[in-house]
């Protein structure tokens, strides 16, 4: 039998609550699948919605965004942009035939390192559902 | 223009905590075949003295521009490496941290895919690394004063000691007078010393200091800025009542219509006052409020043929037209203290709490037994037929504590020592009286504490290991339904008074703060503070400090430590007189930008502004940012149409090579 695909991830999380989460979920030990590959921004704001696609190009199979629980970013308002922003993109890429399944948003906040863990494992079976993606694949440009 | 990048890699084993799950011999070897890479090395602790000098050396030595450190997370580690670079004289900002511990060795079993994916963080971190741009980070001045939320204890404490310093604080209380909880209590364990004498000439010192300014009966309904120049508004709540007039005779309380016939907050109910009162006869400051919620005349708008408070008032002092008042001014720290909430009993309703009025609260126990509370000292309660003096009183401990069942997994830390204090002051008031106490485990950990334990056992305290699971009524007596889990024997008691040793939870409006001040819950909802162990009075907000029981359940020695702790932070810019501004903050491109204002709307601080310059002769409006305002979290930048705003660290040529490096992998 064929092995179990083994998607590949990029994460974005904002440095006081989903980052200081994951963290959390390290100091605690809770385990969780290695696809998941994180980079930080410091607000879920921050992440312009051509990251997602750059992601997907560059060879991720999935894109996780997660940031502080609505109404608590610590920049006040930076998670409610990008709840909107990322919707959007969501729709968009649903509509151009990216399987929605690749692309998943979450709250998370500096304590809740068990849910980080169930987001991971949420985001991880979804890529993997939905299988290798190829689609916006493009020569590696390298860096 | 710029140099050629020089990065020097440095992976670090953390003892075994990443060598055990991570190869990091394979990582430098793989690190060292990465572009622009000079050097790549390991070593046991990278943040140790060695470890940092070998950075150091190989900057020297060889000449590095840049660094990468792959440890444990940056929120640890980052401004350890950041002085390192500086000592060995480089921008310290050339540096980037792989998070391989908390985020990899930590989560991971598998250490094949665990090297594999510290690898790729490391690879991403080398791919940033390069682009890092050399950043100053400015000062600015400092506000030399500070606001303390809550005057308990904490911040009582901890705003002596700020003014003490030679500062100005504004001290903000919600309720009308200062004290907080502490006031609420008879004697305080294990030494016995009556909790108003040592608290009340603090209370009153902290009202007459120079220094203090105090708002009783307000609340902060607004704060803006950043560390060193915050911007606050406060709510001065309409008492009704002219302060500058009031003597405090009382007067008017006797005559109120309504004396006698409200529940007494401070008294947790178990007192009656008027709709104006005087929350404790030893408040501070000794002036009446009104109730507005309870008042006839407020909320009526008649009250008999007038109000009698006013005519009774000999000052004139009662003022019906007095309105709410805001008040500006600018801080330069913020200390949160801001207490705590008893656990509510009618959450277990196997207690009976709410239906028999002979199971109390241990904050109910402890105004029944002190002098100034409303049956003045004597245990006196009623069992639902007549008002008796309790023989059989039995404790129930670990009430909203140490329970999933109600959310609480955590120990409250006082209850053991209140329990083990009230049962000696019963057994003072009612030699006769046969006490016992339910308990899971005790915990005597603090000073003192074991040794007054001991003391209470010999005095005749029964302790019975046991978690009961009802309370019913028979006759004119409780009985208590429970298990000695010791001798695994169902028992079946009878007592007169059941006391509950409710644990301590968040303030139910903990919510408002953490708004108002961007504040995160550990799991247990008391505010989080920026590290467990080495920050425990600081939070992620720069320049806001946690004292006391808002942090987690304290006695009153622990929270007087923690209020002297978290003044001493705050105290650090004040004395400083400046604050570090973050350099990472977001700059605006000129030469493309469309002057669209997008930013401008976005932007929560209004940092940005639009501004008109001259571009090759003719005048065009741009962006511009306000540096000092700008808090570098980049939500601009996502909105840009030009991609001509940026954050400094965090500009899109700087995340773009860090998603091809993790993304590159097949």
């Amino acid at each position: 039998m064929s092995e179990q695909f083994e998607p590949n991830i990029v994460a974005f999380l904002c440095n006081w609550c989903s980052y200081a989460g994951a963290d959390l979920a390290g100091t605690s030990r809770i385990q969780y699948p290695a696809n998941i590959k994180v980079i930080r921004v410091m607000c879920s704001g921050r992440v312009n919605p051509l990251f997602v696609v750059n992601a997907l190009q560059q060879g991720a199979d999935g894109v996780l965004i997660s940031g502080c629980h609505p109404g608590d970013c610590h920049y006040m308002e930076g998670n409610f942009y990008a709840r909107r922003r990322l919707k959007l993109l969501k729709e968009l890429l649903e509509y151009i035939g990216v399987d929605p399944r690749r692309f998943n948003m979450s709250w998370v906040s500096a304590s809740e390192g068990h849910k980080w863990k169930e987001v991971v494992e949420k985001a991880v079976e979804d890529a993997r559902a939905a299988g290798p993606f190829n689609q916006f694949r493009r020569r590696q440009i390298g860096w | 223009m710029t140099e050629k990048p020089k990065v020097g890699v440095y992976v670090c084993h953390c003892g075994i905590n990443i060598a055990a799950t991570v190869d990091v011999e394979a990582v430098t070897e793989y690190a060292k075949g990465l572009p622009n890479v000079v050097i790549a090395r390991n070593y046991a602790y990278m943040c140790s003295d060695p470890g940092q000098l070998l950075i150091k050396e190989d900057i020297k030595e060889k000449g590095l521009n840049r660094v990468v450190v792959a440890s444990c997370s940056p929120r640890m580690h980052e401004p350890t490496f950041r002085k390192a670079l500086q000592e060995a004289g480089l921008n310290p900002y050339f540096l980037e941290m792989a998070n391989i511990r908390e985020q990899c060795s930590w989560v991971h079993e598998d250490r094949e895919a665990a090297t594999e994916k510290a690898k790729q963080l490391v690879a991403a971190a080398v791919s940033k690394a390069r682009l890092l741009e050399p950043l100053t980070s400015r000062e600015v001045d400092a506000e030399p004063s500070a606001l303390v939320i809550g005057a308990g204890i904490a911040g009582i404490q901890a705003a002596l000691d700020i003014a003490d310093a030679g500062f100005k604080v504004y001290l903000v209380e919600k309720s009308p007078s200062v004290g907080g909880r502490m006031a609420q209590l008879d004697k305080t364990f294990p030494t016995l010393d009556c909790s108003a004498c040592i608290l009340t000439p603090k209370m009153v010192d902290a009202a007459n200091h120079p220094n203090i300014e105090l708002f009783t009966y307000s609340e902060v309904e607004e704060v803006s800025g950043y560390i060193g120049n915050f911007e606050v508004k406060v709510r001065k709540k309409a008492r009704y009542v002219d302060v500058s007039k009031c003597t405090g005779c009382g007067a008017c309380a006797k005559e109120c219509r309504l004396a006698g016939r409200i529940p007494n907050e401070f008294d947790e109910g178990l007192g009656k006052r008027g709709a104006i009162y005087l929350p404790f006869p030893q408040a501070v400051p000794a002036k009446y409020t009104i109730d507005p919620e309870k008042c006839l005349f407020l909320t009526r708008g008649k009250c008999g043929k007038g109000p009698k408070c006013v005519e009774a008032c000999p000052a004139g002092a009662i003022d019906f037209e007095q309105e709410d008042e805001i008040v500006s001014f600018r801080v330069g720290a913020i200390l949160v203290a801001t207490g705590f909430d008893v656990f509510d009993p009618t959450k277990k309703p196997e207690y009976g709490y709410a239906d028999y009025p002979n199971v109390i609260t241990g904050l109910e126990m402890e105004r029944l037994v002190s002098a100034s509370g409303p049956t003045g000292g004597n245990i006196v309660i009623h069992n639902g037929e007549e008002e008796i003096v309790p023989k059989d009183i039995a404790f129930i401990q670990c009430v909203g504590s140490r329970d999933k069942s109600v959310g609480n997994e955590y120990c409250s830390r006082v209850c053991c020592m209140y329990t083990a204090k009230q049962a000696h002051l019963v057994k003072d008031k009612i030699p006769d009286a046969r006490v016992r106490v339910y308990y899971m485990d005790v915990r005597a950990f603090g000073k003192g504490f074991e040794e007054f334990y001991d003391r209470v056992r010999r005095e005749g305290i029964r302790y019975v290991r046991g978690n009961p699971s009802e309370i019913f009524r028979r006759g004119n007596k409780l009985v208590i339904k429970v298990e000695d889990t010791l001798t695994a024997t169902p028992l079946e008691d009878e007592v007169d008074l059941v006391v509950l040793a409710v644990g301590l939870e968040p303030r139910r409006d903990a919510r408002k703060i953490i708004e108002l001040l961007r504040l995160s819950q550990s799991p247990d909802r008391f505010f989080l503070e920026a590290h467990p162990k080495l920050r425990p009075v600081d939070t992620a907000t720069d320049g806001v400090y946690l004292a006391g029981c808002c942090q987690g359940p304290k006695d009153i020695p622990d929270t007087v430590a923690q209020a002297k702790g978290a003044a001493a932070s705050a105290l650090i810019p004040l004395a400083r007189g400046k604050v570090a501004i973050d350099a990472q903050v977001a700059e605006v491109n000129e030469a493309t930008c469309r002057g669209c204002g997008f930013c401008v709307s976005i932007c929560p601080y209004s940092a940005i502004e639009l501004v008109t310059v001259n571009r090759m002769g003719h005048m065009v409006e741009v962006a511009r940012v306000n540096e000092a305002l700008c808090k570098g979290c980049g939500s601009c930048s996502a909105g840009c149409l030009s991609d001509s705003i940026q954050p400094r660290s965090f500009r899109d040529r700087q995340i773009l090579p860090q998603i091809a490096a993790l993304g590159g992998t097949r």
